[in-house]
């Protein structure tokens, strides 16, 4: 029993060592560079033995990636916001050529305006790719996901490329303890790579060519992929069970924590869900019954599992930490479409938005929620979608825009600079300060 | 430090910096938390039971340093001041607990300072657990470095006897049925105001980015010999102006301490020398 303080991206990247990895491309994005940089150390010391490259663009780092895992090699690589975005031409094509490979991406909010925090705008933007899309809740999840992800990802139904998420700060900074499994047992849950007809070895060269397609062809194709994803549902539930009995811990499609008899539940996913997690505990200790329906894996989305947890529940508080700009929560959406019809869908499916740009959810926000959603079971009136966002919130932003607004500021330096003397570049001819 | 010295006590732990390495020059902040039960909180400590401040000039400067600071917290501070000096400016009315720095030691050691202070105010870590940790925290400076770091840690958790302990334990989060969140209802606004866009000149200028600097160049004007500017061409910033008569000066406000122009001066002319301890701003308010 190995158990030590790892953070998020030390995690990964053990999760990469442990899944015995080939080949790594990589460039660097805050907040994930640790995790290539633990990687680079690996390799330089001869712990992984696995090819490193640097590449000049996250663009070129994907495309690497899909080339080297189609002539059968197990590939990791690693990225955040701006970086997948910039990738996103070739997050679609990797998956269209059905090859596995393992993308931990380290989410972080989008710019405009910049931001180094999390929230799970960068991840959903990649949410249509094809790729299968896994979400971590703690450091532990995080090693483990990398692993479970691979034996996914690889295997004959589904291969297609998967993407680990894990938030930017919460997770990828923090220390959490973390029990490091043998590589003796890894091996035993996640065999080697067996690529199949996808391989090139140099002694037998082969080109790989993609068609370019009509309609019908086309449709085939996507078609086939949509249904590989789909088909890793049952591939994730024996890879779940086979990683539970071998290591004790459980990452079934989705996580249900007390959600079974109460009238109210939280679904959250990502590293705030632990922030709900709490919120159930200390409610029910006041003797307000919710619990907290976490999904792990997003694509494919698991919908049975999930209407079968929000089937007959009175009100279900779904937090989206990320926002379609013009229509709302992404995960909301979700949710909503995988109960629509269903005869004993929760008539209350409430949506609240936060978290955005790393913004907190405080307790007290988390707290509100299930007041909220108590009050619309009592009502029966479902309130509208709602932006986490408090006085103290626009009072930091007043702060801001008057500071930037600030005359002092711009009028000082219309004129020209003036000349330092006595050598000293603080005085001014003047005798006043710059 | 403190993590890892509290996990080998047998806590959970959770630690995290906000921008450790990333941010050089600005202020920065790491926070612990370790429990019995596992940890399901995340972010930045909102109410801390213990604030260490490792460079107090932070005090002056807009770092949120007493955020969410409350009469049980216990503030500890590596200072020349005296606590009761420290506590009347800050008009703190709790414990606070102040370790004025070793002469021998560098600033390099604040980080150790405070770890090893915490372990002692919190008093639920041992000495040996302190030492561990020392020597697996900062393993990668060698040993030599290792030994003086744990020397001075134990030296501080000695100093410290008499708080030993003095931190006590908080509470979980609770749910306080009165303590309600502030929600607003945010309206759409004119885009001149809700557009992130900052138009300006000149703005550079601001940014004493001077702060930054681990070194300074000095220019020895006996060996200058007002050649071609070398040195002021070669700034990659800008902040070597010309005086009136030519010679070089550095504007010591932009200067960030790349040194470039000590390595390009063809006379040898530009020495260099380290900065001092938190830029003079505790020596400059005294």
């Amino acid at each position: 029993m190995n158990r030590v303080l790892l953070t998020g991206n030390a995690a990964a990247a053990w999760g990469a060592r442990l899944s015995e990895v080939d080949y790594v491309p990589a460039f660097p994005i805050t907040p994930q560079t640790e995790i290539i940089e633990l990687i680079a150390e690996l390799v330089d010391n001869h712990e992984l033995s696995a090819r490193f490259v640097t590449l000049e663009s996250e663009h070129s780092m994907i495309t690497a990636a899909g080339a080297a895992a189609a002539t059968g090699v197990r590939v990791f690589t690693a990225t955040s916001s701006q970086g997948l975005l910039y990738a996103m031409e070739m997050l679609y094509t990797v998956a269209g050529w059905r090859v596995p490979l393992v993308l931990v991406n380290v989410s972080r909010g989008l710019s405009a305006p910049i931001t180094l925090e999390p929230d799970h705008n960068d991840v959903f933007a990649a949410r249509d790719s094809g790729f299968l899309q896994f979400h971590c809740s703690s450091c532990q999840e995080v090693l483990d996901t990398v692993i479970l992800a691979y034996r996914v990802a690889e295997h004959p139904r589904v291969r297609l490329p998967a993407i680990v998420n894990l938030d930017g700060f919460y997770l990828s900074f923090t220390r959490e303890p973390v029990e490091i499994p043998e590589l003796v047992a890894v091996r035993r849950v996640l065999p080697a790579y067996s690529a199949g007809s996808t391989r090139f070895a140099a002694d037998e060269p082969t080109s790989q060519g993609v068609a370019v397609l009509g309609g019908s062809a086309y449709s085939y194709f996507r078609y086939e992929a949509h249904l590989a994803s789909l088909a890793a549902l049952e591939v994730h539930a024996d890879a779940v069970r086979d990683f539970e009995d071998e290591f004790g811990r459980n990452y079934a499609a989705v996580d249900e924590y007390r959600a079974d008899d109460p009238a109210i539940v939280f679904v959250m996913i990502g590293s705030f869900a632990t922030k709900a997690r709490q919120a159930v505990d200390r409610l029910r200790e006041a003797g307000i019954d919710v619990g907290l329906v976490r999904p792990r894996l997003l694509r494919p989305f698991p919908t049975e599992a999930i209407a079968s947890v929000l089937e007959g529940k009175e009100a279900v508080i779904v937090v989206d930490q990320n926002l379609s700009a013009g229509k709302g929560g992404v995960l909301h959406a979700e949710i909503a479409s995988a109960l629509y019809g269903r005869a004993r869908a929760p008539r209350a499916l409430l949506s609240f938005v936060g978290g955005l740009g790393g913004r907190d959810i405080a307790p007290e926000e988390l707290f509100e929620m299930v007041r909220v959603a108590r009050d619309s079971v009592a009502t029966g009136r479902v309130p509208p979608p709602r932006l986490l966002f408090s006085a103290q919130d626009l009072r930091e932003v007043r702060r801001l825009q008057a500071l930037a607004a600030a005359p002092s500021a711009t009028a000082q330096f219309s004129r020209a600079p003036a000349r330092p003397e006595n050598g000293d570049p603080r005085r001014t001819a003047e005798g006043g300060t710059s | 430090m403190l993590g890892s010295a509290l996990f080998a006590e047998g806590f959970e732990v959770q630690d995290a910096p906000l921008y450790g390495a990333e941010r050089r020059g600005a202020p920065m902040l790491a926070y612990v938390r370790a429990s019995h039960a596992r940890i399901d909180e995340r972010g930045v400590v909102r109410e801390p039971d213990l604030v260490a401040v490792a460079d107090p000039s932070l005090f002056d400067l807009p770092a949120g340093v007493l955020s969410g600071v409350r009469n049980e917290t216990v503030l500890f501070a590596v200072t020349d001041r005296t606590a009761d000096e420290l506590k009347s400016r800050l008009a703190f009315s709790g414990r606070l607990v102040a370790l004025s720095p070793p002469a021998e030691a560098g600033h390099e050691l604040a980080g150790t300072l405070c770890a090893a202070a915490a372990a002692r105010l919190l008093g639920i870590v041992s000495r040996s657990a302190l030492e561990r940790a020392i020597n697996s925290e900062l393993s990668s400076l060698g040993a030599e470095r290792v030994a003086r770091s744990r020397a001075f840690a134990v030296a501080t958790y000695e100093a410290l006897a008499e708080h030993g302990g003095s931190v006590r334990e908080g509470g979980d989060v609770a749910f306080e049925p009165n303590r309600r969140p502030e929600w607003i209802e945010l309206g759409g606004e004119p885009v001149l105001l809700s557009a992130p866009a900052i138009h300006a000149i000149q703005t550079s200028r601001l940014n004493p980015t001077g702060a930054w600097r681990v070194a300074r160049p000095v220019i020895d004007y006996s060996e200058c010999h007002r050649c071609h500017w070398i040195c002021s061409s070669a700034c990659p910033d800008a902040a070597i102006v010309l005086g009136d008569d030519g010679a070089p000066l550095v504007d010591l406000e932009h200067c960030k301490g790349c040194l470039i122009c000590a390595v390009e001066c063809p006379w040898h002319a530009i020495q260099i020398e380290p900065e001092r301890r938190g830029h003079g701003a505790e020596e400059s308010s005294a």
